[in-house]
């Protein structure tokens, strides 16, 4: 009797590590309603293991979803190539780096890709877009979603495309609840911050992540809320638990609070940023005259932040303003650390970064920073 | 040269499921030119290292941007680069983990100027009488039994070797062939029960072997399914007689739908079983000159059962078909992240060259976990390193047996394996030992071929202890000297081959308990002395950053090298065409040389270029 007892106890936590907690409470239950037997026979298990991946997730991975998917799987796993099979993302603003983004997860295998950008084709968005066809005849009348949309859908027919018109800022917050992870790019101080903190009403958690590329810079920002997940360190697996700050929250946090050497580049885009508000400017939308007036700017903020002057140097703003243009390049790599860093999000492996990441073609640095409230981490 | 196949798609964005089969080259260049038309491009579907891709050719080129998969093509492409003095981009990505590196002529190091990890080799004796690991096993599946089964049947082949060398395997009758009329289910388990039951059986006799090691069971078919009968003739007609022959499938005939499960001894030797089967009833044809296709799912099948029953007799862990197929395909793990990221740098660094912006120049890593809050971390490109025999002109040493090893050998082993030479001249002192061309004349020829099989005492122009010979390649313009050292014996395990090269720093193969990434792409067939696989890969990959052996005194470098150097795809990279990048100063406490420091290297500030 005993004996029976610790094989099965064996074989429960057998198919807890297998299922994880999540599935595993969900499978618990189904098994109690149909009356499941626990089998400890070899073929038992494994049909077990098959029966239970089938109810919980509705279907495994089809035999062409394994072989398109193959070289990723043998990266993350099939586990994590299911969940992102069931993930809807949202993204909105269609440049060269969100456009970079939007490959590489459709690519991945997500399951629905939702883009926004009533916009109309430039030359500007010609130059460092790639799914744009150049010919002005397929262009012409449609939006950047909208084309967007279409070369996307070729990258995967197995990823659902679409596109949502309008103005994300004004929509309600149940609107969000259809997504897991929100992307915006080209996007204003106010936009960044309300749509945020809509995100972070929901009931279910939607990650939300801003993304901007300028001259040959670029800066990502990442918001997971409460975060846990599982953390493989060589033999063992600890629970890491992340608590992330607003974008609100974070450029709150003082300067002088912040560790030294923080980026020069995340105080630059600040200035930027608030020089775009102050001046009711669309995002991007400066050049190289703006720069008495930035500079002015960054020395009241210098001065009420007691931050010495030197840590955002006129070059780094001059760049800032002048490039309008993306750099492809800098869009490739940008879109996809960000890939990257949904993907994590999404199938919960991983460790994401928290909460800033900067890149700067000049001297060829990646760096994570992470600016939230010392004492609270948030 | 490669053709497209599904399972690049996952990163590989120019190309779409309709180009599966057709030249990566030729559909690349049609998908970049769809958004870019203005662009020339001009693709060549042929192997870089085929001999119009000469220095003439490469002398056409501003920059090279390597995008190449295995070791080989790129020392060679790197001589070539160094031949036509082309600045060279190389490139490696291996999951999350990625690198970039710029190599200029006599400023920076050269693409060898650093060892890389070749892949690793296994002693015969491992794969044949004495496996620990499951790498064992699928070596012996793949290489052996495959090999042996269905492969050529002139090859020599080391099946039936034991370590005791006591038991011939020059028996009149050959085991392995199937005999005329011979039932196929029997067959099937005649030959399970020769490599599973009898084989094992011979190996145990040897106690000697198993003092120190837990010893192996021998397992025949009516232990683990007792109730199979010979005549099994049947399960053809579960299929249907249109079936493709390259969609025939031993798991779908048995059920087994998920690769990813681990089966037990009995499903195992069931897909063993059906897989012979149906190679022999629907692929006869082949039988006889096939080779081991990682995209051949039959072929997979059979291997990956026999690795897993071989294992099972060893008491190692059994794996499943899906991790298998990576192990003995040599499957790198790839994501399309990485690649554009790596991509991203390359046409940075691309840029820098084309302006000729050589203090700007890095050597920059993509790290999975952060180091000093970087995922991206430059590095200032290395001065040439003085002891590099493919861009400094060291002469190296050979120890080897004059009076036994062969030219042949020397010419395998060293000239090729090693010195990855692709058209070798041999030349001691004005006397032409050996050459490989298209121009050459008949009796050359003849005189080479016979060269070849002589000891290197008995060749016309004697080599032994003291010679000097020097090993040429015409096309990558490469010339090494090499000095010849007499040694009568040599250690099987430590020197398979017979033979030690030194003068250059070889990077240790690695192993896999060091969780490194892996090496330099596909490992090419092996000879019959060692047989060379890519260790296996864990699902997360650590980077442990390796210590090189320090270069002698005299040199002023010491370096530490992140063990990322990996495998990469052919890099979809985007033709960035812009220019207009202003050149701006760089902040002055902008440190762009960082030190990888692991705590117990002795790391000395790298000499810096300028």
């Amino acid at each position: 009797m005993n004996r029976m007892k610790s094989l099965h106890q064996e074989g429960r936590k057998e198919q807890k590590r297998y299922l994880g907690d999540d599935q595993w409470r969900k499978a618990r239950n189904l098994r109690a309603l149909l009356g499941v037997l626990a089998q400890t026979g070899r073929e038992g298990v494994l049909e077990q293991r098959r029966w239970l991946r089938l109810r919980m997730d509705g279907e495994e991975l089809t035999e062409q979803e394994t072989a398109l998917y193959d070289r990723q799987i043998r990266v993350w796993g099939v586990d994590a190539q299911r969940r992102l099979s069931k993930s809807h993302i949202l993204v909105s603003g269609m440049k060269g780096t969100a456009v970079e983004f939007c490959k590489n997860i459709v690519l991945a295998g997500i399951g629905s890709l939702t883009l926004m950008d009533d916009r109309m084709v430039t030359e500007e968005a010609l130059s460092a877009n790639f799914l744009i066809p150049p010919d002005e005849n397929m262009f012409s009348e449609r939006s950047l979603a909208e084309l967007c949309c279409d070369s996307l859908r070729e990258f995967n027919p197995m990823v659902r495309v679409s596109v949502e018109k309008g103005d994300l800022s004004t929509f309600d917050g149940d609107f969000y609840d259809k997504f897991d992870v929100v992307v915006v790019s080209c996007c204003s101080l106010r936009t960044k911050k309300l749509i945020n903190e809509k995100c972070r009403k929901r009931s279910k958690r939607v990650a939300f992540y801003t993304v901007d590329c300028r001259d040959s810079c670029g800066e990502i920002f990442v918001d997971l809320q409460n975060y846990t997940y599982s953390q493989k360190k060589l033999v063992d697996t600890i629970e890491q638990q992340l608590q992330y700050p607003s974008f609100e929250e974070a450029v709150a946090v003082p300067w002088r609070a912040l560790p030294r050497k923080v980026a020069k580049l995340y105080f630059a885009m600040r200035v930027i940023e608030r020089f775009e508000q102050t001046e009711e400017r669309n995002p991007g939308e400066t050049s190289v005259a703006d720069l008495p007036s930035v500079l002015k700017l960054r020395k009241e903020l210098c001065e009420t932040q007691s931050l010495n002057e030197s840590h955002i140097p006129d070059g780094l703003l001059e760049r800032l303003l002048a490039g309008r243009r993306e750099f492809p390049p800098v869009c490739a790599i940008i879109g996809g650390i960000l890939g990257q860093e949904v993907i994590k999000a999404i199938s919960g492996k991983g460790d994401p970064l928290k909460n800033f990441f900067f890149f700067d073609a000049f001297d060829g640095k990646g760096i994570i920073e992470d600016i939230s409230n010392p004492d609270t981490g948030s | 040269m490669d053709t497209i196949e599904v399972s690049n798609l996952n990163r590989q964005f120019l190309f779409r499921q309709s180009h599966v089969g057709q030249s990566k080259a030729k559909v690349a260049r049609d998908a970049v030119l769809r958004f870019r038309p203005h662009i020339n491009i001009k693709p060549y579907h042929a192997n870089v290292k085929d001999p119009e891709f000469n220095v003439d050719f490469f002398k056409q080129f501003n920059v090279v941007l390597n995008g190449l998969d295995n070791l080989d093509a790129r020392r060679h492409v790197n001589r070539l680069c160094l031949a036509a003095d082309v600045p060279l981009v190389e490139s490696g990505t291996t999951g999350f983990l990625g690198q970039v590196t710029v190599h200029v002529k006599g400023k920076t190091e050269c693409y060898e100027c650093q060892p890389k990890p070749t892949p690793k080799t296994y002693p015969v004796c491992t794969i044949t009488s004495t496996p620990s690991k499951f790498v064992h096993c699928i070596v012996w599946a793949k290489d052996l039994l495959f090999a042996k089964l269905f492969g050529d049947k002139n090859q020599g082949n080391d099946l039936n070797v034991h370590s005791s060398n006591a038991a011939s395997s020059s028996e009149h009758v050959d085991v392995f062939e199937h005999r005329v009329d011979e039932d196929i289910e029997q067959y099937g388990q005649r030959i399970f029960d020769h490599v599973f039951g009898y084989n094992i059986e011979v190996a145990l006799a040897n106690e000697e072997a198993w003092k120190t090691r837990n010893k192996p069971k021998p397992i025949y078919c009516r232990d683990v399914l007792p109730d199979r009968l010979v005549s099994q003739n049947g399960s053809f007609d579960k299929f249907c007689a249109t079936d493709e022959p390259s969609s025939v499938s031993a798991m779908t005939s048995l059920g087994l739908k998920n690769p990813q499960d681990v089966w037990s001894l009995m499903e195992n030797t069931k897909i063993f079983l059906e897989a012979l089967k149906l190679f022999f009833g629907k692929r006869e044809k082949e039988i006889g000159n096939m080779i081991f296709d990682k995209d051949d799912q039959l072929a997979v099948e059979f291997v990956s059962a026999a690795a897993n029953i071989r294992a099972a007799s060893f008491g190692i862990l059994m794996h499943s078909l899906f991790e298998a197929k990576g192990i003995a395909g040599n499957i790198v793990h790839a994501v399309a992240t990485t690649n554009a990221i790596i991509a991203g740098l390359i046409v940075i660094e691309a840029i820098k060259v084309l302006q000729s912006d050589t203090k700007s120049y890095r050597m920059t890593y993509c790290l999975e976990h952060p180091s000093r809050k970087m995922l991206l971390m430059p590095v200032e490109p290395f001065e040439p390193n003085q002891s590099c025999y493919v861009c400094s002109e060291t002469p190296l040493s050979l120890e080897i047996n004059t009076y036994r090893s062969k030219l042949r050998d020397f010419v395998e082993k060293i000239v090729k394996a090693k010195l990855g030479m692709n058209m070798p001249l041999i030349m001691h002192g004005s006397a032409l030992l050996y050459e490989v061309g298209d121009d050459l004349e008949e009796d050359m020829v003849a005189n080479y071929a016979a060269n070849f099989d002589k000891v290197l005492s008995e060749l016309p122009s004697p080599v032994t202890s003291g010679t000097m010979l020097t090993v040429e390649d015409l096309q990558q313009e490469l010339s090494c000297n090499i000095n010849i050292k007499h040694r009568e014996e040599f250690d099987e395990e430590k020197e398979p081959d017979g033979m030690l090269l030194s003068g250059w720093a070889q990077a240790p193969p690695m192993e896999k308990d060091n969780n490194m990434p892996v090496g330099n792409g596909e490992s090419t067939p092996s000879t019959s002395q060692a047989v060379p696989l890519k260790p296996e890969e864990d699902d997360d990959i650590e980077i442990v950053p390796t210590e090189i052996k320090t270069i002698p005194a005299g040199t002023k470098r010491k370096i530490s090298e992140l063990s990322s150097t990996a495998i990469s795809e052919p890099s979809s990279a985007t033709d960035g065409t812009r220019s207009t990048k202003k050149e701006e100063e760089i902040d002055g406490d902008d440190d762009v040389v960082v030190m990888l420091d692991d705590g117990n290297s002795d790391i000395s500030k790298k000499k810096r270029l300028h």
